[in-house]
């Protein structure tokens, strides 16, 4: 550790004011901090500060998503085999994943971290850690056929449209990640839906088995297609086709568990968001005047993007509603939307992205008014106070 | 001598500060604009005291008391809120304010303090009570405090508090208790300024004598100390301190949140009655945001210190990160029992919107108050500092 805290040390002065790499400061601490959490000590308010930073907190929403990310690489090779008609083991099919995932993971992290970097260089502050869980949400909530290319150039959007110019990290309203995933959906529509869901590339020699559809869950039930859903367990677990992470409910409620039991994630809006779903589910299942309608209202949990979104989505601290009261009301409606649009809209059958952005767009006003009966409760004591004793 | 005038307050020349022991006056220590930062002095070898008269309380006018606590130079003992700073003589308080135990990282145990100042001490309450027309509230722990001078004490509201830091601060009681409206101003007052107000009107004497907790991982043996006001902390902690290659100790007067760095030749804060030391954390530490960290403390549970609740450890002044936006939610409520929406106050402070503040609650908190939301803050936000910036607005534009 002395010895690599002393080559840093070293190449330090040619990156300070005055250096030859002088523009590439904010570049170099970036790795300075990335490598060692600095000596630097406090000067003022309180002597003591708890060990938890923010590359601590992004790292644990990292770690949260590696299960989810793992599911993912293998779904994208057993998916490939199933639509083929292979059976190759689940090492090769993970494999296969790792190899098409890989790539779209690197070009969300480089493009993205790029533009972060060089507006920390224009703006002289520090690299924020945000990206760190941007760049991975990126590559995780888009189909595996996704281009490179579109992947670079929607992360680039996303960074720049959704964070910088709002200020960067903490100053935004929307969640990047998502913004990136809107980007893609109405700029590109028929990459993000139709057969991209499943890598069917093919060798020499191989062909689709017969009948094969690759069309998601939520895709059937648009189309009325109930009897081709597959069953809840395989719902469940995910191997079915979709984005790449967010198939599996199971590896979303792993990582659940790890936010919530780190207190990095909010629980409260995660069960706001299921308990607003289940609601409105339950709501179309009493009314039930068509096929879609008719599903048991826990298949909206475990369809689509619906966890994956409650977990990693909803829960950006900075786009959804920032007070107690507020998260409540904001992770209900995003339940809410979230199926009134996959049920009632035929144009967009995964509505929880869409719900989702019309949230944090609304989480300033439902937390102006958890703030304005805070002030109002204050101004009712004063009357109180002033109101003249009755004898 | 003891009580003997050294400075006066520029804005109410009223307020004066006298000095706490008899001795010879060496040294005058500016800061900025020419601020009064130090008046040092020499000690004599035996204190000698001014002579302030004994005259029975009941035969004292309010004005009276608070001429003999201005004239002794005791009147700074005595705060105020809103703004959390020295009570202006003449204005009359809504209500009195002590809080009888302190709920701060290794603050001195209140029952110990009191001990063998009970009779000062209820005197000092009596001498508080003759200058509001509303009541003297006096907290105290509901389970720790058993010393008869508090949960006895005579001409008080007592009020019973549960519960960890900052239960123990008086603006943290004065919320549950009546919490400040608009225009209304409460005093609040340490029990050891109590005591020195008692001792006044007891035996007609400045004594400024205390009890003072030496305390921290860095010292050898934490101990009591019975000091004067504003004494040089090298003079009691001497021989006291470890002494290790690399580690440079911090000192701080007053508890390790919201106390004061002073130097190993600095000297007691006027409110404190603690001395804290513990290692400087000036030393980088490879991948310590990754790596798990099994000697870090934190309140989250990203580090296993959560499932080792009796562990103990040796915090120091590492920052850890640099300061970034508010980012995580949810955290600074957890630990500010108030009904005031901490970040969104801190943020109308950052934009000065005098108007947000007020209805946001400033007039309630003080910086101590804010000292726990600025520890777990993973932004590492100068809260404290923040607040006192807001304060010195709202005093500029109200008073």
């Amino acid at each position: 550790m002395k010895a690599l805290h002393d080559i840093v040390e070293k190449l330090k002065p040619h990156f300070e004011k005055g250096g030859r790499f002088e523009k590439f400061y904010r570049s170099f601490e970036a790795f300075e901090t990335f490598l060692f959490v600095q000596g630097n000590v406090t000067r003022r308010g309180s002597h003591i500060r708890d060990a938890m930073d923010m590359k601590r907190t992004m790292v644990h929403v990292v770690i949260a998503l590696v299960p989810a990310m793992l599911f993912g690489m293998w779904n994208v090779g057993a998916q490939h085999d199933q639509a083929i008609g292979v059976e190759t083991g689940w090492f090769d099919q993970f494999l296969f994943g790792l190899v098409r995932v890989l790539p779209l993971i690197v070009v969300s992290y480089v493009s993205g971290l790029a533009v972060e970097f060089l507006f920390a260089s224009i703006r002289n502050h520090e690299v924020n850690e945000g990206f760190l869980v941007t760049g991975l949400l990126i590559p995780l909530i888009i189909p595996v056929t996704t281009p490179l290319w579109m992947v670079a150039v929607a992360t680039v959007f996303a960074v720049i449209i959704g964070k910088e110019v709002f200020g960067g990290t903490g100053m935004n309203i929307l969640n990047p990640a998502l913004l990136a995933r809107a980007f893609l959906f109405f700029a590109y529509p028929s990459y993000l839906s139709g057969e991209v869901w499943i890598d069917t590339t093919l060798q020499e020699g191989q062909q689709l088995v017969d009948g094969f559809s690759g069309a998601t869950p939520l895709a059937m039930l648009t189309l009325g297609e109930v009897v081709n859903l597959p069953p809840p367990g395989d719902m469940f677990l995910g191997t079915i086709p979709g984005s790449i992470g967010e198939t599996s409910t199971l590896a979303v409620l792993l990582g659940a568990l790890i936010l919530v039991a780190t207190g990095v994630g909010s629980l409260r809006i995660m069960l706001s968001v299921v308990l607003g779903g289940l609601l409105m589910g339950t709501l179309f299942n009493l009314l039930a005047v068509n096929v879609y309608m008719e599903i048991p209202p826990y298949y909206h949990l475990i369809m689509g993007g619906f966890a994956f979104g409650a977990v990693f989505m909803a829960t950006d601290p900075v786009s959804a509603a920032q007070t107690g009261t507020g998260k409540y009301v904001y992770g209900v409606l995003i339940g809410v939307i979230t199926v009134l649009i996959r049920v009632l809209n035929p144009a967009f059958p995964e509505g929880m992205m869409l719900a989702i952005l019309l949230m944090n767009v609304f989480a300033p006003l439902i937390d102006h008014y958890v703030v304005q009966a805070n002030i109002r409760r204050r101004l009712r004591r004063l009357g109180r106070a002033r109101a003249p004793i009755k004898t | 001598m003891a009580g003997t005038p050294l400075f006066f307050d520029k804005y109410n020349e009223k307020i004066i500060v006298t000095s706490p022991v008899s001795g010879t006056y060496t040294q005058l220590v500016r800061g900025p604009k020419r601020r009064i930062m130090e008046v040092r002095i020499t000690p004599d070898a035996e204190d000698e005291y001014l002579d302030f008269g004994t005259r029975p309380l009941a035969e004292m006018s309010p004005e009276q008391i608070t001429d003999k606590l201005l004239t002794s130079g005791l009147w700074p003992c005595i705060r105020q809120r809103p703004y959390s700073v020295i009570a202006k003589p003449g204005e009359t308080p809504r209500d009195i304010f002590v809080s009888a135990f302190k709920t701060a990282p290794l603050s001195p145990d209140m029952d110990f303090v009191v001990n063998g100042q009970e009779a000062f001490f209820q005197k000092g309450l009596e001498a508080l009570a003759r200058l509001t027309p509303g009541d003297v509230h006096l907290g105290v722990d509901a389970v720790n405090t058993t010393s008869a001078a508090f949960t006895g004490a005579k001409g008080v509201k007592l009020h019973r508090f549960r519960g960890p830091h900052p239960a123990g601060n008086a603006g943290i009681q004065i919320h549950h208790i009546k919490p400040i409206n608009k225009d209304e101003i409460v005093w609040y007052v340490e029990v050891q300024d109590v005591i020195q107000i008692g001792r006044l009107f007891e035996k007609g004497i400045y004594d400024a004598s205390k009890v003072v907790a030496l305390t921290g991982p860095e010292v050898v043996n934490p101990r009591y100390y019975k000091v004067n006001k504003g004494a040089r902390v090298s003079s009691f902690m001497q021989n006291n301190i470890r002494s290790k290659e690399g580690v440079t100790p911090r000192f701080i007067s007053g508890d390790v949140l919201s106390g004061e760095k002073i130097g190993m030749e600095g000297f007691l804060g006027f409110y404190d009655d603690q001395v804290t030391v513990i290692p400087e954390g000036d030393k980088p530490e490879l991948l310590g945001w990754l790596i798990p960290g099994l000697n870090k403390f934190s309140v989250s549970r990203t580090f296993p210190s959560f499932l080792m609740p009796w562990k103990k450890y040796r915090l120091d002044t590492n920052i850890r990160s640099g300061e970034r936006p508010f980012v995580i939610t949810g955290l600074y409520e957890k630990v500010l029992p108030m009904d005031i929406l901490p970040m969104q106050l801190i943020k109308a402070i950052m934009i000065e919107d005098i108007d947000m503040m007020e209805k946001l609650g400033i007039f309630e908190v003080a910086p101590e108050d804010f000292a726990l939301c600025e520890y777990v803050c993973p932004s590492k936000i100068e809260m404290q500092t923040i607040v006192r910036h807001g304060l010195d607005i709202m005093q500029k534009e109200f008073a």
